[in-house]
């Protein structure tokens, strides 16, 4: 009789990679549905353009690099990729922004370095950065929540949008940006940073029609989804505590010491949580496992200094906001970090 | 550091154990197998006893095939250090020592006595020590080890190595854990025989004398926990612990962690943390063993899995190929797209290569698992570095880098992170998304290391002897030199002294030398013709001859072949030669009739050695008397045959080597 | 004045920084083991001159003096990747012109053919065979290198290279050479 041999474990709990991306990505619907809520359905456009071409893109590559095409695209690690990095750029921001930076993410940051599990920085953070760096403008063009918008705009309009620029009555971009109170409307970061720069206190700030109390309107909603979402992942420990509870911790206490001294100029600690990305930053972005610590210490430190950098950039960099910059920064100090904090083994002494 | 006794006390007997980092929590599945008494089975038509089931060296064997062996009796000795006897599992009759697929991952045959059955069962004489306190310690400790026992956990250490160590004690560690989803023979055993478990526990008890008994069985196992808490009542340092289900809660070192906070050194024992651990089935051997006189020849095996349509634990003797051990178990093929049997747990098992696999004494379980039980796995994708493994590794192991540096044979750093203290608990390949088999990448990282040290050694040991070996012919060389010299000396004193006489003997000398000269002159004219292999070959044959005619004659036969031999090696050697070396010929001819005179002094077996150089198949002398068999005289034709031929084959290259080589050069010129 | 300051800070700077090297160069000194003996120890000890050198010392010496690294048949690939790591240079196949590379074997002299010559003892680089003139010889397996080089000597051929027996603990978890089915029992004796 001819006999199966198998190495042992014959065992298996039945969790492959594709179904824990797959879970991140169940993860992120809730905050997909606030931001399209209060965004416009420009985000939908987007998530759908990004995950066609890193689908396209990875078949291609893995092609060319003669791997197992179909077995690679069902671990979904390309479509996470591209879905974060669509809910990450501005909703109404034109195709060719999304295509290329999903293109970047996917060929650059993830194959070029050898696909999943070789790429050491994070393929969506990648992409977000080039695409920061590159076109500035459209990268910040991001809408004032619907509740505040001069112009409403619906399903068509945001097709029209994304792909010619105008929508179907024929406005522009600049044209939507206008809120209520009839001037641009930036995001909740970014006319804190301005109005700091330009003198006015915290509390002066805080009076601009975007804020409803610190908390930026449609943004803090958006934020607590994203969290929601990232509480349901540690439930089904899909990631583990550890980087979400540091980093925000991290950005809580560095924020607030700063707050307790001159609370006038610097923000407190929950205007740092509910506006910008910094939730889904902790949650969905930093938690990437390829390119982050791998140890339990490594991963609090990991997380600690990416809430530490996001502060720093915030209060005195020249960019609103820098989850992308934080996690690309530490990226490539995660092989350091994994040196020095490996555990202590059963029976040794120390590690 | 650690938790001191009274506070280990403490906690036990609040239930506030310990905990080891990781692990995991699979499916059980005992339910499927321990819910029926064990059953006992009819004999097998065959028995197959591998030398070797345990930790150590196989021992001598003690019966010859075609012996007639009584059930119990050894079949080996227990005669060096890491030895263990086995033992007749039945009476009846060895018909074979050879190499039988052994209870091994690989299949790799194994030293294996095959005992038919006469179906009598019939004990040999049994010699209980049922007094065991008024023996001594090393009696006991004896006894143990006749009896063939090694532990019956897995790992298979002999007992009574552990049970005659005297280090101290304080605690007695008695595992019933049975942390393995799926296997229920302890569990089994512990319900049924928890008194003969406890007869056993008193006995290690007096030998190793320790502070304190702690049975540990995991709390899934209520009925266990309870008829082992009767059994051990009256003992007031005997106490049952109940451990959190968690895999590998049994393996020994988190078992230790568990009870006791302590941690077994990495190259240390459990004896330098004061703790000692039996498995509950060797206990239950033990007590066999003392109170009975029973060698260990059975054990209990669990039969499960869905492919077995009556899943069941039953006694088996040692030796049983588990071929009916399945059909005891109503083994069905059909939930299998390709049948698979695994010996041992779905964690830490193996999948066995033949049918006719041995059951051993560490053979807990006979695992057959529906595909759709245990699907067979994937191939493995890429590691995500989600650190899953990390989480699950109860050694506190970094998996991942152990992977990276197994798989690119980076062993050096594959050891920097500690790649043996990895226990192979599999919890890492459980957990891991991209289904790596981790665990078989860290076996083959081990089985290499470990040869590539074992050549390192012989490397090493190697370069000491050549380097001795070239000091010696170096010192020989030296003495022979020195020796010469003296010699040289000596002669040169002698000279010197009796100057006119010396001078007429070189006088005499080169007139000598003068005569030879011409008489050589005169015979090198008649010689011309003589080939140049006849008198090669008889300058070497000549020499052996002479050396040999000396030998007592009844040798003479032997003598006469290897002459053969060397002379066929000789012919097909100068052959090949013989085309260079024409323009030598002269030479060779002058040495050839030095040679001729000689050679009128060979006795008979000069003759035989040419005729045996004539005609290869034809050995032997005609005039030496025959007197060894034809068998022998055929195996020396061979292999004059085969010398020949070979020689014929080399001489043939050569020639052609040369032929090539003097075109070249024709071609250069 | 201030040219003088700057000059002057950076001779003193150069003066700390030089004797600061020189400390560290003597207290951190790193004793070595001479490149022949490393490289000797990299070598299998063979000791079987396939790489044309009479043992491996005089090869390791070789090597030190700039020979290739990929004359030795018996280390292999591993010993030729371990050999450019040590000498810093790309690690190249194995040079056929010296052989290739074969499972592990040792001698096995049959020994009632054996006639006693003590050809094969000299031939041994590790004194591996014993025996005494017109007494059968054999070979100690455990020290046998499988060198090769007393089987040409050999005036009878009786000397055969067999490969080492598989064993268990010696299995390298390839379940391509496990065997499989049913597989009848080999006899020994």
């Amino acid at each position: 009789m001819k006999l199966t041999l198998k190495s042992s474990p014959h065992h298996h709990n039945r969790r492959d990679t594709g179904q824990v991306m797959r879970l991140v990505i169940y993860a992120c619907i809730p905050g997909i549905i606030a931001q399209t809520w209060y965004f416009g359905f420009g985000t939908l456009i987007q998530v759908f353009l990004a995950i066609v071409t890193a689908v396209v893109t990875e078949t291609i590559i893995l092609e060319l690099r003669k791997k197992n095409t179909e077995r690679v695209i069902k671990d979904y690690s390309a479509v996470l990729a591209a879905l974060l990095l669509a809910i990450s750029i501005p909703s109404f921001a034109p195709w060719w922004v999304i295509v290329i930076g999903t293109f970047f993410s996917i060929a650059i940051v993830k194959q070029l370095y050898g696909g999943l599990g070789y790429n050491m920085f994070n393929p969506a953070m990648g992409g977000y950065v080039m695409l920061l760096i590159s076109f500035p403008m459209q990268m910040t063009s991001w809408l004032p929540p619907l509740s505040l918008a001069e112009q409403t705009h619906g399903f068509i309009d945001a097709v029209y949008m994304v792909f010619t620029g105008y929508t179907s009555t024929g406005f522009n971009i600049e044209q939507l940006r206008i809120g209520v109170d009839g001037v641009t409307m930036a995001t909740p970061l970014d006319s804190v940073k301005t109005d700091l720069s330009q003198g006015f206190t915290l509390t002066e700030a805080y009076t601009n029609s975007i804020f409803s109390g610190i908390y930026g309107q449609g943004w803090a909603v958006v934020s607590l989804a994203y969290l929601l979402g990232g509480l349901m992942l540690i439930k089904t420990k899909v990631i583990s505590w550890h980087i979400p509870g540091s980093m925000i911790l991290a950005a809580v206490l560095f924020s607030g010491l700063f707050y307790l001294v001159q609370p006038d100029i610097y923000a407190s600690p929950l205007f740092h949580l509910m506006n910008g990305s910094l939730i889904i930053g902790a949650f969905f972005i930093a938690t990437d496992p390829v390119s982050g610590a791998t140890t339990v210490k490594g991963r609090v430190i990991f997380g600690a200094a990416i809430g530490l950098w996001i502060i720093i950039i915030r209060v005195w960099g020249g960019y609103p906001d820098a989850v992308a910059f934080a996690v690309l920064i530490m990226n490539m100090a995660v092989p350091l970090i994994d040196y020095y904090t490996q555990p202590r083994t059963y029976g040794h002494k120390s590690s | 550091m650690y938790a001191d006794y009274d506070e280990i006390i403490e906690r036990i007997s609040v239930q506030a154990l310990w905990d080891f980092p990781g692990g995991v929590h699979p499916p059980q599945q005992k339910e499927l197998s321990n819910t029926t008494p064990i059953e006992t089975l009819p004999l097998p038509d065959m028995f197959y006893v591998p030398i070797k089931q345990h930790i150590g060296t196989g021992g001598q064997i003690l019966v010859n095939e075609g012996d007639y062996v009584l059930k119990g009796q050894a079949l080996s000795a227990n005669d060096l250090a890491l030895s263990v006897p086995v033992h007749a599992p039945t009476s009846g009759t060895v018909t074979n020592i050879g190499e039988h697929v052994s209870a091994h991952p690989s299949g790799i045959g194994e030293l294996t006595i095959c005992i038919k059955p006469d179906g009598l069962d019939k004990w040999t004489d049994l010699v209980p020590l049922k007094d065991y306190v008024n023996h001594p310690k090393h009696d006991l400790v004896n006894a143990i080890c006749k009896a063939g026992i090694s532990g019956l956990g897995g790992a298979g250490f002999p007992t009574h190595i552990k049970a005659g160590e005297h280090k101290d004690i304080e605690f007695l560690i008695i595992n019933g854990v049975e942390c393995e989803p799926y296997i229920s023979s302890d569990d089994r055993l512990m319900r049924e025989h928890a008194w003969q478990i406890r007869q056993g526990i008193d006995i290690l008890v007096h030998l190793i004398k320790p502070k304190q008994v702690l049975v540990a069985i995991e709390d899934n196992k209520p009925e266990a926990i309870e008829t082992l808490s009767v059994a051990c009542q009256q003992q007031t340092k005997y106490q049952v612990v109940s451990i959190p289900t968690k895999y590998p809660a049994g393996g020994e070192k988190q078992l230790v962690q568990v009870l006791t906070s302590r941690e077994i050194p990495t190259d240390g024992l459990p004896a330098d943390v004061g703790c000692m651990m039996f498995n509950v089935g060797t206990c239950f051997a033990i007590s066999d063993a003392i109170m009975e006189g029973k060698p260990l020849i059975e054990r209990i095996v669990t039969l499960t899995g869905d492919a077995f349509d009556a899943p069941k634990n039953v006694w088996a003797r040692l030796g049983t190929p588990i071929s009916h051990l399945l059909s005891a178990g109503s083994y069905s093929t059909s939930k299998q797209e390709s049948p698979r049997v695994i010996m041992g747990g779905p964690m830490m098992g193996f999948t066995v290569s033949s049918l006719q696999t041995p059951v051993v004494k560490i053979t807990n379980c006979l695992l057959a698992p529906a595909d759709k039980e245990l699907p067979t796995p994937e191939d493995e994708r890429a590691c995500i570095r989600c650190s899953a493994c990390a989480e699950a590794c109860p050694a506190s192991l970094l998996p991942q880098q152990l992977f990276w540096y197994s798989k690119a044979k980076e062993y050096d750093i594959a050891q920097e992170y500690n790649l043996f203290d990895c226990i192979e608990c599999g919890a890492c390949a459980y957990v891991c998304p991209s289904e790596i088999p981790l665990v078989h990448y860290y076996r083959k990282a081990k089985a290499d290391i470990r040869i590539q040290q074992e050549e390192k050694e012989k490397a090493e040991k190697a370069r000491i002897r050549f380097e001795a070996r070239q000091e010696r012919l170096l010192k020989e060389k030296l003495e022979r030199e020195e020796k010469h010299r003296k010699a040289a000396e000596a002669r040169k004193q002698s000279m010197n002294k009796d100057g006119g006489a010396a001078k007429d003997k070189i006088a005499a000398a080169l007139a000598r030398a003068k005569a030879k000269k011409e008489a050589l002159a005169q015979q090198q004219g008649d010689n011309a013709t003589v080939t140049n292999t006849e008198p090669q070959e008889s300058t070497q044959t000549s020499g052996r001859a002479r050396v040999e005619s000396k030998a007592p004659s009844d040798k003479k036969d032997k003598v006469a072949a290897a002459i053969a031999r060397a002379k066929a090696k000789k012919l097909a050697k100068s052959e090949a030669v013989s085309e260079d070396k024409k323009s030598d010929n002269e030479a060779v001819s002058q040495e050839s009739n030095i040679v001729s005179s000689d050679r009128k002094k060979e006795d008979s077996a000069q003759g035989a050695a040419e005729n045996a150089a004539v005609d290869s198949t034809v050995t032997t002398s005609s005039d030496s008397p025959e007197k060894k068999a034809n068998d022998k005289k055929a195996k020396v034709a061979a292999a004059i045959a085969k010398a020949k031929a070979k020689k014929l084959e080399k001489a043939k290259m050569n020639e052609q080597d040369n032929t090539q080589a003097n075109t070249q050069n024709e071609s250069n010129d | 004045m201030f040219e003088i300051g700057a000059l002057l800070a950076i001779v003193v700077l150069a003066l700390i920084f030089g004797s600061l090297l020189g400390w560290v160069a003597v207290k951190f000194k790193v004793e070595g083991d001479p490149l022949v003996e490393q490289i000797d120890a990299i070598l299998p000890q063979t000791q079987c001159g396939q790489c044309g050198y009479p043992g491996c010392k005089p090869y390791a010496e070789a090597i030190a003096n700039g020979d290739e690294i990929n004359k030795c048949p018996p280390g292999g690939e591993a010993t030729i990747k371990e050999l450019a790591e040590l000498m810093g240079v790309e690690a190249k196949p194995l040079d056929d012109a010296h052989g290739t590379e074969d499972v592990k074997k040792v001698a096995f002299i049959r020994e009632d053919e054996c006639i006693g010559c003590t050809k094969c003892i000299q031939a041994c680089p590790v004194d591996a065979i014993i025996g005494a003139a017109k007494q059968m010889h054999t070979v100690i397996i455990d020290e046998c290198t499988g060198c090769d080089l007393c089987v040409d000597p050999c005036p009878v051929d009786c000397i055969d290279m067999i490969p080492l027996h598989q064993d268990s603990a010696h299995w390298q978890w390839d379940f391509n050479t496990a065997k499989i089915g049913d597989i009848p029992i080999k006899q020994v004796s």
